[in-house]
C-alpha cells in the first residue's frame, strides 16, 4: 500500500474493497471478446494488403466462393459509399468516408495490412484457404512512411483529395498535409527578447502501439428480420453501434451491442475494425460470424499513436522565469487524416503559466495504419519535447529542475495557452510532494542518473447514463454503460454505497448493453469514474427522493415533512419522532404496495471535468559498454482530485508509467524499404516485461475537483505523459549525453555515448 | 498432416526418409508448432522423437556426458552433476523462453531450428560438443559448430535426426559460462550471445579455451582466435582485450530489427570479456 497525501473524509470512498469483477477475472470465468461462442457460428477472416500503397485494379473472389464451406465473401462493393464530411460521433469528429475505407479498402490500399476482402466459412482452415484463392490485381504505387519525408513536395500522395486546411490562401495541389493548426498567446518575439537564455531543439518520436493484451474480437449475428446483435470488446458500445449502423445503412435500434470484458484498450478500442465486417458477413448468411484478430493483425492494422517530429524553442531569464515557448509539431496521422496533433499543441506548454506561447501543428498522412487514440492522445509527444527542453534549461541555469518548474507552474487562475483559465489544480502540490519525496532525496548508485518531468491532461465528461434498481431485499443493482477497464465497477459501487449509506457489498455493478440503458459515450478521456460517478450519484439521490415519497405516503404526511439523515428516512419538523424511521431496505419491502419498483436514472451530459497534473521521478542506470538503460527506481506523483479507490488509482499511475517507460526505452515500428512492418509481434515490439521494471512507487495528491460530489478529476491518462521526458532526463545524467530521439534503445545510446554528443 | 511417434531412431529415420513431402522432427515443439500455426511451415509428416529413449536421457559416458537431443531445458537444470560440470551450457539452455517453454524446449530443437541466435548453440560449441546423428544409412558424428550452415540450413540430410550430444570429460579447474545481450531482461532473442569454456592448470594459467558466438553471423561461430588469445595467459586484461578483438574480427552480422552491425560487433567484444571472466571465476573454484 502506497503513500497518500490526504486522508478521505468519507465512509466508503477512499477505502480499498475487493473489486466486484475480480474473482471472475482471476479464475478465468470472465468473458473477453474471443470467449463468446454461439451455436452455428462461422469463422470470419480478413484478406489484407501485402503492399504499403497500391491501386486495386480488380478483385476476383470466384474461386474462393466455390470452396466448400465458404458461406460469404465481402469486399468494398458490399458497403455503400459515404460522403466526405466530419460529423460528431460522441465528442469526436468522424469522417465516415475514411472510417469506411479503414474497414475495407476501396480504390487503393494505403498500408500493409489494409483489409481488401473478408470471408465467412465453417472453419478457420477453410476461411484461410479461401483467402488464398481470392485474386487481387494491384498496381503498386510509391509509398511514404516517414513524417518529414511525407511533407516534402515530391512525396507520394496518400489521399489525392487532401488539400491542406488551415492555411491561406489554400493550396492548389493535394498533399499529405491534411491540416495546419495554431495556438497563440501573447507575443513570442517580445518573450524571446526578454530572455537571457534561449534553447532550441528538434526531437523525433516513434509511433507506439497501445499494446492491449486482448486482440480485437467480436461475434455478430443478423436475423432474417434485419435485427442484429453484436458482442465485441470495445471501449464504447454505443459509439460502435453508431459506426456500424451508419456504415451498414441500418436504423440504430436494429442493432444491439454488448461489450465483453475488455483486456485493455488504452484508446485503441474506440475504433471499429472487425465489427462492420462481421455484421456484413452475417447479414449475407444469417449465421453468427465470429472474428478474432491475430497479434500480427493487431500490430499491422490497428492503433498505434503517432510518431512525430517536434521542434521546441524556449526563452528564460536568469532567475528561471520562462519568457516564451514556441513549438512546431508534425504528427503522423497514418493513412487518413486525424492525428492527435491538436491536443498535442494544446498540452505542449500546459503545465506552465506562460505569457507568450506559439504552437503550430501539422496533421500528416503516410502509408501506415490510421492512428487511434492512445492514452492522452498527442500529449506525451509534445510534452516529452517541451519537458526535455525545460530539463536542459534547468541544467544550463544550474537550477534545481523542481524549483524551475515551481517558478513557472500553472495554478488556479492561470490562463492556459489553449484558451481556458484553470480552476483549482494540483501542479504545485505535485511538485512539492516530489520535492519532499523519499525518492527525490534518496541516494544514486554508480552509472545512475535521476530525472524528473511533469505532465498534463485535460480529461472530459460527456454523455452518460446510469440506472440504479432498489431490489426487494434492499440491495441495489447498478447498471452503467461505460466499459470497465480499470476498476470502474468498484468505484461506482463505492459512490452508490456512500450515497445510499448501505454496505459496498450490497451494490452489484454491471455494464449494460445498448438496448438496456440510455446513451453512453466511450470509456476514454479519463471520463468514466468522473461521468458515470456523477450519473450514479444522481440516480442514487433519485432513489432516496422516491423512498422519502413512499414513506410520506405510508405515514400519510406531506413529502416535505420527511428527511433523509444518516441513512434513514425520518419524519421531520412537527412529525419528528411520530413514526419509526425507515431504511431503504424497509421501503424496498413495500415497494409493490406503495407504487412499484424504485428505479433511479442518471442520464446526463457530464460537465465540469478537471485536468490532472502529474510529476514523475525516474532513476536509470546505464551499462556503459552496451548502452543498455535500466530503470532502477520510479515514482509517480499525480493529482487525482479524490481517489475513490486508491488501489485502482495507483494501478492507473503504474500502468501509465510502465507504458511510458516502454515508449521511452524500446518500443518502435520498424519498416523495411517496401513499407512492410518488420516487428509485428511482442517478441520484437518490445513492451516492458515485469522483470524490466522496478516496483513503481506512487504518491496520490488530492486537490478535489469542486465540480464533482466526490472531487473526482479523472486520472487514467496523465500518467503516460511524463515518463519519456523523465527517463530522458535521467539518461542524460546517467550517460553524460543528452539525446533527442526515442526510443533510447541500446544501439542508439551506445552510439551517442561514444560520440560524446552532448548539449 | 500425419503425426507419428516411433520408439526407435531407426524407425523414425525411415519414416522421415520415406515421406515425399516436407517431413519434420518434433521435439519440444516450441519452434515447430509456432511455425506450423503461423503457416510458415506446413509439413506432411511430423515425427515425434520423445518416445525414443536416447533422445530423452542424460547419462555419464567416458567421464563426460551424453545428453539426449530432446531433453527439456528444465530437466537439464535439475541434473546436479551436469550443472556442476557445465554450468554455462545449462544456464544457456535455461535462458530459452519462459518457465512454460522450459518444460519443452530442447538442445536438439534449438540447434536444428537453424537460428543464428539460438542461445544454447554457442555454449555447445564452446563445450566442444559432438552431435550423434542417426539417419536411414546409420549413425555418424559431427561437431556442433559444423551442424548449422546458414539460417534454416543444416548439414543434415533427408531423414537424419540428432539423437544426442556428447560432452567430453572435464579436467580439474575447468568451467564455462554464457551471456547474451537482449534489450529487455527476458522473453527476447539474443542480439549477441557468447559462451566461453576454459581449462586452467594448477597455477591458474589457461591451458585450453573455446569461445562460441551467436547472432553475429549467418550461423553460430567457433572463434578459434579468441580461444588462442587466452591460452597460455592468466586471463588478464591484456589477454581479454585480445580475445575481445578476435571476437569482433570474427563477426559478420547484419543490420536488422534487433541491432546494427556496429552495435553487434562492439557488444560481441564486451560479452567475450565478461563471459570469460565468469568462466575464469568458476574454473578457479572447480
Ligand atoms: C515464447 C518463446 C520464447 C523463446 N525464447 C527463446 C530464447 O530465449 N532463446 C532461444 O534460443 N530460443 C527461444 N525460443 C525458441 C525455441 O524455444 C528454442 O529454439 C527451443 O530450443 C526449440 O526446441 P524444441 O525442442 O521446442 O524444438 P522443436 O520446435 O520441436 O523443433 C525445432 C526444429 O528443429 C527440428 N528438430 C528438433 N529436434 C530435432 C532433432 N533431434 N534432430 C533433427 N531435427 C530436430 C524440428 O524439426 C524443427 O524444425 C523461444 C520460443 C518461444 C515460443
Amino acid at each position: 500500500m502506497q503513500e497518500r497525501v490526504k486522508g478521505p473524509q468519507f465512509d466508503i470512498v477512499g477505502t480499498r474493497p475487493v473489486r466486484p469483477d475480480g474473482a471472475d477475472k482471476v479464475t478465468g470465468r470472465a468473458k473477453y471478446g474471443a470467449d463468446h461462442r454461439v451455436a452455428g457460428q462461422l469463422v470470419g477472416k480478413v484478406l489484407r494488403s501485402p503492399y504499403a500503397h497500391a491501386r486495386i485494379r480488380s478483385i476476383d473472389v470466384s474461386a474462393a466462393a466455390k470452396l466448400p464451406g465458404v458461406k460469404a465473401i465481402i469486399t468494398s462493393a458490399d458497403f455503400q459509399e459515404q460522403p466526405s464530411e466530419f460529423v460528431p460521433a460522441g465528442e469526436m469528429l468522424v469522417n465516415y468516408r475514411d472510417v469506411l475505407r479503414n474497414v475495407m479498402a476501396r480504390e487503393k490500399v494505403l498500408f500493409e495490412g489494409h483489409p481488401v476482402a473478408a470471408v465467412a466459412a465453417t472453419s478457420e482452415s477453410i476461411a484461410r484457404a479461401a483467402l488464398k484463392l481470392i485474386k487481387v490485381d494491384y498496381e503498386v504505387l510509391p509509398h511514404v512512411i516517414d513524417v518529414v519525408e511525407a511533407m516534402k513536395p515530391d512525396a507520394p500522395v496518400v489521399d489525392e483529395t487532401i488539400i491542406t486546411a488551415g492555411v491561406t490562401p489554400p493550396p492548389t495541389k493535394p498533399s499529405n498535409v491534411a491540416k495546419r493548426v495554431e495556438f497563440v498567446l501573447g507575443d513570442i518575439e517580445k518573450g524571446f527578447k526578454e530572455a537571457d537564455l534561449v534553447i532550441e531543439r528538434e526531437f523525433n518520436t516513434q509511433p507506439v502501439h497501445q499494446g492491449y493484451i486482448e486482440p480485437h474480437a467480436c461475434i455478430a449475428t443478423v436475423s432474417e428480420d434485419g435485427t442484429a446483435e453484436l458482442w465485441t470488446t470495445t471501449q464504447g458500445h454505443w459509439v460502435a453501434r453508431a459506426h456500424c449502423a451508419r456504415l451498414l445503412g441500418w436504423d440504430i435500434t436494429k442493432l444491439r451491442v454488448t461489450s465483453s470484458e475488455i483486456g485493455g484498450g488504452f484508446g485503441g478500442k474506440t475504433v471499429v475494425y472487425l465489427e462492420p465486417v462481421a455484421l456484413a458477413l452475417s447479414a449475407k448468411t444469417h449465421r453468427p460470424v465470429k472474428m478474432v484478430m491475430s497479434r500480427e493483425e493487431v500490430f499491422k492494422a490497428s492503433g498505434p499513436t503517432s510518431g512525430a517530429n517536434v521542434w521546441v524553442k524556449m526563452g528564460v531569464k536568469k532567475d528561471g522565469t520562462i519568457t516564451a515557448g514556441e513549438a512546431v509539431l508534425k504528427y503522423q496521422a497514418g493513412c487518413f487524416q486525424g492525428s492527435p496533433v491538436q491536443p498535442g499543441c494544446m498540452c505542449a506548454f500546459a503545465p506552465y503559466d506562460l505569457a507568450n506561447v506559439k504552437v503550430v501543428g501539422f496533421d500528416v498522412l503516410s502509408n501506415r495504419p490510421k492512428v487511434a487514440a492512445y492514452r492522452a492522445p498527442g500529449g506525451p509527444i509534445s510534452e516529452y519535447a517541451v519537458e526535455s527542453v525545460v530539463d536542459e534549461i534547468a541544467e544550463k541555469l544550474g537550477m534545481c529542475p523542481i524549483e524551475l518548474r515551481l517558478k513557472n507552474a500553472a495554478k488556479e487562475g492561470t490562463k492556459a495557452a489553449y484558451g481556458p483559465k484553470f480552476g483549482p489544480i494540483g501542479m504545485v502540490e505535485c511538485l512539492e510532494a516530489a520535492k519532499s519525496s523519499p525518492h527525490w532525496n534518496g541516494p544514486l548508485g554508480k552509472n545512475q542518473g535521476r530525472g524528473i518531468a511533469a505532465g498534463f491532461w485535460f480529461n472530459i465528461g460527456g454523455e452518460t447514463t446510469v440506472n440504479l434498481q432498489l431490489n426487494e431485499d434492499g440491495t441495489v443493482t447498478l447498471m452503467a454503460g461505460t466499459p470497465d477497464i480499470g476498476g470502474l465497477r468498484a468505484s461506482l459501487a463505492m459512490m452508490a454505497a456512500e450515497e445510499l449509506k448501505i454496505p459496498y457489498e450490497k451494490v452489484r455493478p454491471i455494464i449494460g448493453d445498448t438496448a438496456t440503458l440510455g446513451y453512453n459515450f466511450v470509456t476514454g478521456g479519463s471520463r468514466s469514474t468522473f461521468s458515470s460517478g456523477l450519473a450514479t450519484v444522481e440516480a442514487a439521490r433519485s432513489i432516496i427522493k422516491q423512498a422519502c415519497g413512499r414513506a410520506a405516503k405510508l405515514w400519510e404526511i406531506p413529502e416535505d415533512a420527511v428527511t433523509w439523515e444518516d441513512g434513514e428516512i425520518r419524519p421531520a419538523g412537527d412529525n419528528a419522532g411520530k413514526f419509526k424511521a425507515m431504511k431503504l431496505a424497509d421501503i424496498a419491502k413495500v415497494a409493490g404496495k406503495t407504487g412499484g419498483a424504485l428505479v433511479g436514472v442518471g442520464a446526463i451530459s457530464a460537465q465540469g471535468a478537471a485536468p490532472s497534473f502529474g510529476v514523475h521521478i525516474a532513476d536509470t542506470e546505464v551499462d556503459p559498454d552496451t548502452g543498455k538503460l535500466t530503470v532502477t527506481r520510479y515514482t509517480v506523483i499525480q493529482d487525482a482530485g479524490i481517489a475513490i479507490h486508491p488501489s485502482y488509482v495507483e494501478g492507473q499511475f503504474q500502468g501509465g508509467a510502465a507504458q511510458g517507460i516502454g515508449w521511452a526505452l524500446n518500443e518502435e515500428y520498424i519498416y523495411d524499404d517496401k513499407g512492410r512492418l518488420q516487428n509485428a509481434g511482442f517478441l520484437d515490439y518490445r513492451i516492458p516485461v515485469a522483470s524490466d521494471l522496478p516496483m513503481i512507487e506512487t504518491i496520490i495528491v488530492e486537490v478535489p475537483n469542486p465540480r464533482h460530489p466526490y472531487g473526482v478529476r479523472g486520472i487514467g491518462e496523465t500518467a503516460i505523459v511524463p515518463p519519456m521526458a523523465a527517463v530522458n532526463a535521467s539518461a542524460r545524467r546517467a550517460t553524460g549525453v543528452r539525446m533527442f530521439e526515442l526510443p533510447l534503445s541500446p544501439p542508439k545510446v551506445l552510439k551517442a555515448m561514444k560520440g560524446g554528443k552532448s548539449a | 498432416m500425419r503425426y507419428e511417434s516411433p520408439d526407435t531412431l531407426e524407425a523414425a529415420a525411415k519414416m522421415l526418409a520415406a515421406e515425399s513431402g516436407d517431413a519434420r522432427v518434433l521435439a519440444g515443439g516450441t519452434d515447430l508448432l509456432v511455425q506450423i500455426r503461423s503457416e510458415i511451415l506446413s509439413p506432411a509428416l511430423v515425427v515425434d522423437i520423445k518416445k525414443i529413449a536416447e533422445t530423452r536421457t542424460v547419462s555419464e559416458e567416458k567421464g563426460g556426458f551424453r545428453i539426449g537431443a530432446a531433453v527439456a531445458g528444465a530437466e537439464l537444470k535439475e541434473h546436479a552433476k551436469l550443472k556442476k560440470a557445465w554450468p554455462g551450457l545449462v544456464e544457456a539452455a535455461n535462458l530459452i523462453g519462459s518457465t512454460q517453454v522450459q518444460g519443452r524446449c530442447s538442445l536438439g530443437g534449438n540447434l536444428c531450428n537453424g537460428s543464428p541466435a539460438a542461445d544454447s548453440v554457442p555454449a555447445l560449441i564452446a563445450a566442444g560438443a559432438v552431435a550423434s546423428i542417426v539417419g536411414p544409412n546409420g549413425r555418424r558424428e559431427l561437431k556442433v559448430e559444423d551442424v548449422m550452415l546458414a539460417p534454416r540450413k543444416l548439414a543434415l540430410t533427408k531423414g537424419e535426426i540428432i539423437a544426442s550430444f556428447f560432452l567430453p570429460a572435464r579436467p580439474a579447474h575447468a568451467s564455462d559460462a554464457y551471456l547474451r545481450f537482449i534489450p529487455r531482461t527476458e522473453m527476447d532473442i539474443a542480439v549477441v550471445g557468447c559462451a566461453v569454456s576454459l581449462v586452467l592448470d594448477a597455477s591458474g594459467t589457461c591451458t585450453a579455451a573455446r569461445v562460441g558466438l551467436g547472432a553475429v553471423a549467418a550461423r553460430p561461430l567457433l572463434v578459434e582466435d579468441a580461444g588462442k588469445a587466452l591460452v597460455g595467459t592468466k586471463v588478464d586484461e591484456a589477454a581479454l582485450e585480445k580475445a575481445a578483438a578476435a571476437a569482433r574480427a570474427a563477426c559478420k552480422p547484419i543490420d536488422d530489427k534487433r541491432g546494427t552491425i556496429e552495435f553487434r560487433t562492439d557488444v560481441a567484444g564486451v560479452l567475450t570479456k565478461r563471459t570469460a571472466l565468469i568462466a575464469l571465476e568458476r574454473a578457479r573454484k572447480a
